[in-house]
C-alpha cells in the first residue's frame, strides 16, 4: 500500500514537480500566543462553505424555480425525498453559521490589526467575501418563495431603488422588472447558484493562497517580545482545525434536527405583510436602524440617509488597511478599537432591540 | 524631423501613433460590442401591461363593518376598507416607505404596515412611522349590489 501511493507520488512529483511544495508545507509554522484561538474562525468559515457547496448541490437536484414550483419543490423535499429535510435545514442552518462566523473572523482580524501591511489584500478579499455572503443569504432566502422571504426581497430590493442615480435601473435588474414577482425568483435562482459562487471562488482562492503564503499575523504587542512560540501547521494545527471542524459538524447536526427550518406559508403578492414580519439576523440591525429614522430628515428621504451612511461605513470599514497608518508602523492605534468596539456595540444592541421589537 | 533610428532603422512616428490608434481604437470597439449586448440582455423587456381602470371588488354584503381586505387592481394590490361609520374607501395597498403591503388593523383603526410600523389614518395620510407620503386614493362606486373600484382621474 505504501509503495503504491509512494509510486503515485512519485509519477506526479516527476512531471509537475510537487517535491518544493510540500517541502514548503512542512516548514510552516503557527504563532502560539493568548490569541491564537482567533486564529480558528477562518478555517471554520472554510468549512461552512464547502457544507453550503456539498448540500447547495444536494438541494439543486430536486429544486425548482418558478412562483408556481418553487415553494412546492421545497416542500416536496422537506416531506417526501429522503433526508431531504435534513439536507434543507442544514444549509439554512450553515448559511446562519457561516456569516456569525465570518463576522467573528472579521472582527478578530480587525481588532488583531492582522489586515495592516503586508496582508491588505487578505483583508479586502475578505471583505468583499462578507459581502458577497450577505448576497448569498439574500437571494437564498427567496429561493422558497415564502411571505417572508416576498416582503423581505420587496423591501430589500425597494432600498437598493432609494440609491441615488443609480437606484432604479438597479431595482429593475435585481427584480428583473418593476415588481418582485416568478423573474424575480428566476434570477435570484441564477445569481445564488451560478453568479456568486463562481465571483466568491475568486476571492476565496486568492485570500488562501496569500494566507499559505504569507503566514498567519501576529498581534503587534507579542511580535515585539524577543520569545515566540510556535507550532508546525501540519500536522499540529491542521488536526486542530479538523477536531473543531468535526465539533461545529456535531452542532450543525443538533440544531438542523431539534430545530428544523420552518417554511412558512407560500408567498401571495395579494395578502398584506405578516404581522411580525423581520429579516434574517444579520439584516436586522440595519433593519431595527431604518425604522428609527423618519420618513423625510432635512431634504433626504430617511432610507437614502440610512444607505448612505451604512454604505459609508461599509466602504471605510473595507479600506481601513489603508488609513490605519498607524497599525502599519507597529504602533497602537486606539481610535482603530474604540471604532471597532462601537461597531459591535452597535450590531449587538440594535439586532436585540429588533429581535425583541 | 519627427524620426529617430532604432535597430538602425529610422522610425517612422507618425506611422506609429496612426497604428496606435487603430489598434487601441479597434480594441475598444471590440470590448464595446462584447459588453453592449450583455448589458443590454440584462434589461428585462417592457411587457406590454394590461390598463386597468376598475376592477368589481365583490359584493357589498362580502365586506363586514370595520374591515379591511385586499383587491387585485391588475397587477398592484389596492385595499379596500369599510369603516365603522359603514364608509366605503380604497387605497393603494403599497406602503410608501418600502413597498410592503398594508393592513387595516380594527385595533388601532388605522392602515398599518407590519414592515417597519408605518400607519396611516382613513383618509390615507402617513401619521405615524417611517412613510414619507399618503396612500393614493382610488373611488369606491357602488352599482346596484357590487362595489366597483377605479383610478381617481
Amino acid at each position: 500500500m505504501k509503495t503504491l501511493l509512494k509510486k503515485i507520488y512519485d509519477w506526479v512529483d516527476e512531471r509537475v514537480e510537487i517535491q518544493g511544495l510540500v517541502e514548503y508545507m512542512g516548514k510552516k509554522y503557527v504563532p502560539v500566543h493568548p490569541h491564537s484561538i482567533w486564529y480558528y474562525f477562518g478555517g471554520v468559515s472554510l468549512f461552512l462553505f464547502i457544507i453550503q457547496v456539498v448540500t447547495g448541490i444536494l438541494l439543486l437536484l430536486y429544486y425548482k424555480s418558478g412562483e408556481e414550483l418553487a415553494f412546492e419543490s421545497i416542500n416536496f423535499i422537506m416531506s417526501k425525498v429522503q433526508f431531504g429535510w435534513l439536507i434543507r435545514s442544514i444549509h439554512s442552518w450553515t448559511a446562519n453559521l457561516f456569516i456569525l462566523s465570518a463576522m467573528i473572523h472579521m472582527f478578530s482580524v480587525y481588532f488583531e490589526k492582522a489586515y495592516r501591511k503586508p496582508r491588505e489584500i487578505t483583508w479586502v478579499t475578505g471583505m468583499l467575501m462578507f459581502f458577497l455572503l450577505l448576497g448569498f443569504g439574500f437571494s437564498g432566502y427567496l429561493l422558497p418563495w415564502n411571505e417572508l422571504a416576498f416582503f423581505a426581497t420587496k423591501v430589500g430590493t425597494d432600498i437598493a431603488g432609494v440609491v441615488p442615480v443609480i437606484g432604479k435601473p438597479l431595482l429593475i435588474f435585481l427584480r428583473s422588472g418593476e415588481e418582485v414577482t416568478g423573474a424575480t425568483l428566476s434570477r435570484f435562482f441564477g445569481f445564488h447558484v451560478a453568479v456568486l459562487p463562481g465571483i466568491f471562488t475568486v476571492f476565496l482562492a486568492i485570500h488562501l493562497l496569500l494566507v499559505q503564503r504569507q503566514g498567519m499575523s501576529e498581534p503587534l504587542h507579542i511580535s515585539s517580545k524577543s520569545e515566540r512560540k510556535t507550532m508546525p501547521f501540519f500536522p499540529n494545527f491542521i488536526l486542530r482545525d479538523l477536531t473543531l471542524w468535526l465539533l461545529v459538524l456535531n452542532l450543525l447536526a443538533i440544531l438542523a434536527v431539534f430545530f428544523p427550518w420552518e417554511l412558512g406559508k407560500k408567498a401571495d403578492p395579494f395578502a398584506p405583510a405578516p404581522a411580525g414580519i423581520k429579516p434574517e439576523w444579520y439584516f436586522l440591525y440595519m433593519f431595527q436602524t431604518l425604522k428609527y429614522i423618519p420618513g423625510k430628515l432635512w431634504f433626504l428621504d430617511g432610507e437614502v440617509l440610512g444607505i448612505l451612511l451604512f454604505g459609508i461605513a461599509g466602504l471605510l470599514w473595507t479600506v481601513v488597511p489603508f488609513w490605519d497608518h498607524k497599525s502599519a508602523r507597529g504602533e497602537q492605534n486606539r481610535f482603530v478599537n474604540y471604532l471597532g468596539i462601537f461597531a459591535v456595540l452597535y450590531i449587538i444592541i440594535f439586532t436585540i432591540i429588533g429581535w425583541l421589537a | 524631423m519627427n524620426s529617430h533610428m532604432k535597430d538602425g532603422q529610422p522610425v517612422n512616428e507618425k506611422k506609429r501613433d496612426f497604428l496606435k490608434i487603430i489598434l487601441s481604437g479597434g480594441v475598444l470597439a471590440f470590448i464595446g460590442a462584447v459588453v453592449y449586448p450583455i448589458l443590454a440582455y440584462l434589461i428585462p423587456p417592457k411587457e406590454a401591461e394590461v390598463v386597468v381602470s376598475s376592477v368589481k371588488a365583490g359584493k357589498l354584503n362580502e365586506i363586514a363593518k370595520d374591515s379591511g381586505k385586499i383587491i387585485k387592481f391588475g397587477t398592484k394590490p389596492v385595499i379596500l376598507i369599510r369603516t365603522a361609520n359603514d364608509e366605503l374607501r380604497a387605497f393603494s395597498a403599497t406602503c410608501t416607505h418600502l413597498d410592503c403591503t398594508v393592513q387595516y388593523r380594527k385595533d388601532f383603526g388605522t392602515i398599518w404596515c407590519a414592515c417597519h410600523n408605518g400607519k396611516y389614518d382613513l383618509n390615507g395620510r402617513n401619521i405615524s412611522g417611517p412613510p414619507p407620503r399618503p396612500l393614493d386614493e382610488f373611488r369606491v362606486t357602488i352599482q346596484g349590489d357590487d362595489i366597483l373600484i377605479s383610478k381617481k382621474a
